[in-house]
């Protein structure tokens, strides 16, 4: 038994008289045709059939509902013009979708450009911004394609298939670029930790990043898990993934090719998802909410996964003249783009479409966002074999059209979309993909920006003494910012595909590329909305420093950038200024690293009501390792001498706690100016680590960010359950300040005794600060001298609870009772129940043959 | 010496697998479900994985595979066959192996690194392992809770063909914390941790996983050296 799919070959019957018709062809052993098919229905399932062009002609006056597909009067007059007259239902709502905010990035667009304009110097750039993803270039054969993307709004209506469906979005992105999607990350945000709708909305979400990624087979390498209460009613469910590629097997998405045949690859074309990006992306949240979940896409990773086999089997038998994946906007999308990036035409027989649902109507079936669909340009002799391809893999291929001339003038050539011989579509593909409104919204900064940042933290009252630091130690590390995510990551698969070298909870994801070489990357996203509200120019910029450190420590070279903006409505002109800042921010900080953004993300409206998000944006920061087996773990590890490891931290502390955790965990206050950045210094502290890695130098390092220098200590120890005794500098900065400010630029390192010399003199030599602030030691304590000792099992108590408590649930406790070896009495009890052969659903028992 | 290892649609780990065996010095040999022929392999691994997506209870398709005929048949004239998480649920619906993997009980998918005893030395492929050796091994599954009637429980407790269990936590709730079981003629182990991701330092959190796939190498010289079918000493 097996899963060929049934064909879809009676479209051919229904485009008879049309001229150059490619052959239909559809995949499976037979040719029976099975499922549904668009010629199912009765074209008069419509009082006269659908809205034809012939129709639209000739009623120019018929009301459209132009406003309530999201289209403003003006943009509507526009789309008049451009055709000489009324759209038909279809053109309208492929106008609607393309020209909205997620698809058309109208209001982004024009601040975008900064990242082009400030674009250094990289030789390894092979694709860039406007591509589905940038591709670097790591080496003479090989390239990296990696690029993040926001999931927020369906994620928000429908936890578990918004989340799901953003996995598999992000991974098409990297398939179409000819590339093995190799490793998905995930940072996350949500509102409060204790409100019962992040109790809905986390273990769905959750649910569907593992459901989904780990059926597909990718691991989960890094991420984030933040929680604020800006987030409640619009959580930020961004999806990273990274792929590999053959420097060769680079894909276009050009269709080129006059007489080429277009070929629908993938799943079935049902109603889900049917105005996703333009209803649910494209306008604020309100109370109906609720009722939008029909607009959600619903997710099959099986589907994704012979999707993914299928295609790098078409790339390396040279197959594919051009490739698009379908995602927001679905065939749509698809269409327009891989004919407005050629300017050529497209002529398209839609009843070919293979469709789960016989009723649907041609403009469901241009607008369905149904997931695990790839669209791709084939000469016309390669069809048999693609089909074969396909047909080997399970997958549903069909030739729903073919590529058509440009005009004779030499401009761009027109998509006409025909349905059961109707006429539905004909436009210019320029006027959806590229001629969207462009709008220059106005700025304007914040009312409340002054006396925000006025209202300094570094005024708050501070613990006092020993006591009271060891107290805060405890209570920040218990926090859910700050507090241990297993419950979260172990849902994921890391280890799948065998070369994850580096996962959560260590400051980069580490995977090999090249199991001879040992050539490898490393990826850290990062983000934190709380120093862009203050201020985001710097906020991204710090977004920015924080990825780049991570990936530093670990003995990586950071060289290339893509980010996932988070705002609120854009119609807002202080949300647009923050947006406008950020953007600077990011732009000048990828020039001055040498760090270009490949690609990225724009997510608007995620506001509810007049309450906007912290301005979020999260940036995702790729290096490359000659040599991976050189990668710089966290962990402190077992003293190897006795004496321990000697501990430095690097960098330079400041009294800065304004928008810090602690500020938040223990005043619930968010006021003053954040950190102070120093990419000149980011970059030293990177070329430090560097050569440390190379010259092995150092054993651990961690980087020192939410929770400062105290919750470093606290994880490198745990990590391996290994103690360390700390003295704090005396340099007149108190210890309070040494343990919880969040300056930039910091990261703690062990040295073997015998290395300390060189790595000192290797810090000095590029100027960073290198201080000694102790040893790790035998004993499983953290100690610092003349404040306070916490044996690691009180940290690790603390640490460890806080999310299995809140979102845990009564299953969970169960487990808790088989986890503990001591009542194994428990799971028995529990199994025995399920085991009594008497109880429906119980297993099958011993079968036949086993006894 | 060959090992097998088969890719059904929505295998994962093949490759991985395929690598083990390579790494422990076997050469590996990628078998396809629709493909009957096992072209001549020593040994076969099912590897983890949602094969055909497990939308019905894992494994259940995958049985009725055109290769797993040719398993069946082979494992049943002493063929070693090992399957792991996924293919270790196919075991079980082929009825290689009794008993069934069922939901985890605290229902969440779960990805840790795992201590196991392996306690049954005399199968196929664990005849390298010392009786009570205690092994750290990544376990990652949502439906990996062994179950089975008591009697049949018992039968294997009573014929020692418990290869491994779960200690120092039970990770999903496996009756009587197992981890692995084989068959009455140890040809055919089924473990639901995933030895072939720990088999380099780089990537894994020990080597302990290689033992399984050097002592099939062990078994099968052994069994043409006397001639016997590998693991049908017992």
């Amino acid at each position: 038994m097996t899963t060929q799919p049934e064909t879809a070959t009676s479209g051919a019957e229904t485009s008879r008289g049309v001229p150059n018709q490619p052959p239909a062809a559809a995949t499976g052993p037979t040719n029976k045709p099975s499922g549904f098919a668009a010629t199912d229905v009765l074209v008069n399932e419509f009082e006269d059939g659908p809205d034809t062009v012939q129709r639209a002609a000739a009623t120019p006056d018929e009301l459209q509902p132009h406003a309530d597909l999201g289209l403003k009067d003006d943009e509507y007059a526009r789309i008049r013009e451009i055709l000489g007259r009324r759209p038909t239902a279809s053109e309208l709502a492929m106008y609607s979708i393309m020209w909205s905010e997620h698809c058309s990035y109208k209001s982004s667009k024009v601040h975008l450009r900064e990242f082009v304009k400030k674009v250094p110097k990289n030789t390894r750039m092979l694709a860039g911004i406007g591509e589905n993803a940038g591709v670097v270039q790591i080496s003479d054969k090989l390239a990296v394609t990696f690029k993040v993307e926001s999931h927020n709004h369906p994620s928000y209506v429908e936890p578990y298939q918004g989340a799901a469906t953003g996995v598999g979005g992000i991974v098409r992105d990297i398939l179409a670029m000819g590339a093995r999607p190799v490793a998905v990350m995930d940072p996350l945000r949500f509102g409060a930790a204790d409100h019962p709708d992040t109790a809905r909305v986390l273990p769905g979400v959750v649910a569907g990043i593992g459901g989904y990624g780990n059926c597909l087979g990718l691991p989960n390498i890094g991420g984030e898990i933040v929680f604020d209460p800006c987030y409640q009613g619009n959580p930020l469910v961004n999806a990273l993934s990274i792929g590999v590629l053959p420097v060769e097997r680079l894909q276009k998405k050009e269709a080129t090719g006059v007489g080429n045949v277009v070929v629908l690859l993938g799943a079935r074309t049902g109603r889900d998802g049917i105005g996703g990006v333009s209803v649910l992306a494209s306008a604020t949240f309100d109370e109906e909410a609720e009722q939008r979940r029909p607009s959600v896409q619903v997710g099959d990773p099986f589907m994704e996964k012979l999707l993914i086999e299928s295609c790098l089997e078409l790339y390396d038998a040279g197959l594919v003249s051009g490739i698009q994946d379908l995602g927001g906007a679905g065939l749509t999308c698809a269409l327009t783009e891989t004919a407005a990036a050629a300017g050529t035409g497209m002529r398209v027989w839609l009843e070919r479409v293979p469709l789960r649902e016989a009723s649907m109507s041609p403009t469901e079936i241009l607008a369905s966002e149904s997931q695990e669909r790839m669209l791709l340009i084939v000469t016309p002799e390669n069809l048999d074999k693609v089909l074969a391809v396909a047909e080997k893999w399970g997958v549903w291929a069909t030739a729903i059209g073919e590529v058509t001339a440009a005009n004779a003038d030499g401009t761009p050539g027109r998509l006409l979309i025909t349905w059961n011989d109707h006429v539905v579509v004909d436009v210019p593909p320029g006027s959806l993909a590229d001629d969207g409104p462009v709008y220059e919204r106005p700025l304007r900064e914040p009312s409340d920006l002054i006396l925000l940042q006025a209202d300094r933290a570094e005024t708050l009252p501070r613990p006092a003494n020993g006591d009271e630091l060891r107290e805060t130690v405890l209570r920040m590390i218990a926090s859910p910012n700050l507090c241990d995510k297993t419950w979260v990551t172990e849902q994921y698969d890391r280890y799948v595909l065998g070369n994850t070298v580096l996962a959560q909870p260590e400051d980069s994801g580490v995977l090999r590329i090249d199991e001879e070489t040992g050539l490898g990357v490393a990826l850290s996203v990062d983000g934190n909305g709380r120093f862009a509200r203050l201020d985001p120019y710097e906020g991204a910029k710090l977004a920015l420093a924080e990825a780049y450190r991570n990936v530093a420590v670990t003995g990586a070279e950071p060289i290339a950038v893509t980010d996932c903006l988070n705002f609120g409505s854009p119609e807002d002109p202080a949300v647009m200024w923050q947006f406008a800042q950020a953007v600077n921010g990011l732009a000048d900080g990828c020039q001055q690293l040498g760090t270009p953004v490949t690609g990225g993300n724009v997510s608007f409206y995620n506001q509810t009501g007049a309450a906007a998000i912290h301005p979020t944006p999260v940036v995702g920061v790729m290096g490359i390792f000659d040599d991976v087996t050189r990668r710089i773990p966290m962990g402190f590890p077992a003293p190897a001498k006795a004496g321990g490891d000697l501990l430095f931290l690097l960098g330079e502390t400041r009294t800065e706690l304004s928008g810090s955790e602690w500020a938040w965990v223990t005043h619930g206050h968010l006021g003053g100016r954040p950190p102070k950045v120093d990419l000149a210094a980011e970059q030293a502290l990177a070329a430090v680590m560097g050569r440390a890695s190379k010259a092995g130098l150092v054993s651990a390092a961690h980087d020192l960010s939410d929770g400062g220098l105290s919750q470093v200590l606290v994880e490198s120890c745990l990590r391996n359950n290994v103690g360390a005794k700390v003295t704090l500098p005396e340099d007149g900065t108190s210890a309070f300040v040494h343990l919880f400010s969040e300056s930039a630029g910091r990261a703690v390192v062990a040295v073997p005794r015998g290395h300390e010399k060189a790595f000192t003199a290797l810090a000095a030599e590029h100027g960073v600060p290198c201080t000694p602030i102790g040893v790790t030691s035998e004993e499983t304590a953290l100690e610092v001298q003349g404040q306070f000792s916490i044996p690691l099992d009180e940290l690790r108590a603390a640490f460890s609870a806080t999310l299995r408590d809140l979102f845990g649930g009564t299953a969970e406790l169960v487990s808790r009772h088989a986890d503990a070896e001591a009542e194994p009495a428990v799971v028995r009890s529990v199994t025995l129940e399920i085991t009594d052969p008497q109880a429906p659903g119980g297993p099958i028992g011993s079968a036949p043959g086993n006894a | 010496m060959r090992i097998g290892v088969v890719t059904f649609p929505g295998s994962l780990d093949d490759g991985d697998a395929a690598r083990a065996a390579r790494i422990a010095g076997a050469e590996a040999v990628r078998l396809w479900h629709g493909d009957p022929d096992l072209h001549g392999v020593d040994a076969v691994v099912l590897p983890g994985g949602f094969s055909y997506g497990d939308y019905l209870r894992c494994g259940a398709i995958a049985r009725f595979a055109p290769v797993m005929e040719s398993i069946i048949d082979a494992a049943r004239g002493g063929l070693p066959v090992l399957g792991i998480c996924n293919g270790f649920q196919v075991l079980c619906e082929a009825h290689l192996l009794p008993g069934a993997l069922t939901r985890n009980q605290h229902l969440h998918f779960r990805n840790r690194d795992q201590w196991l005893r392996v306690e049954a030395t005399n199968t196929a492929w664990t005849n390298r392992f010392t009786a009570g050796q205690e092994i750290l091994i990544p376990v990652k599954n949502g439906e990996g809770c062994f179950v089975a009637d008591q009697r049949t429980l018992d039968q294997l407790e009573g014929e020692g063909r418990v290869i491994a269990r779960y200690i120092r936590g039970n990770p999903n709730g496996s009756q009587r914390d197992i981890a692995g079981i084989t068959n009455e003629a140890g040809n055919v182990v089924g473990i639901m941790p995933h030895p072939e991701h720990a088999v380099e330092a780089l990537t894994g959190p020990s080597l302990d996983g290689l033992g399984f796939f050097t002592s099939v190498l062990q078994a099968l010289a052994g069994a043409s050296a006397d001639g016997q079918l590998a693991g049908g000493q017992r």
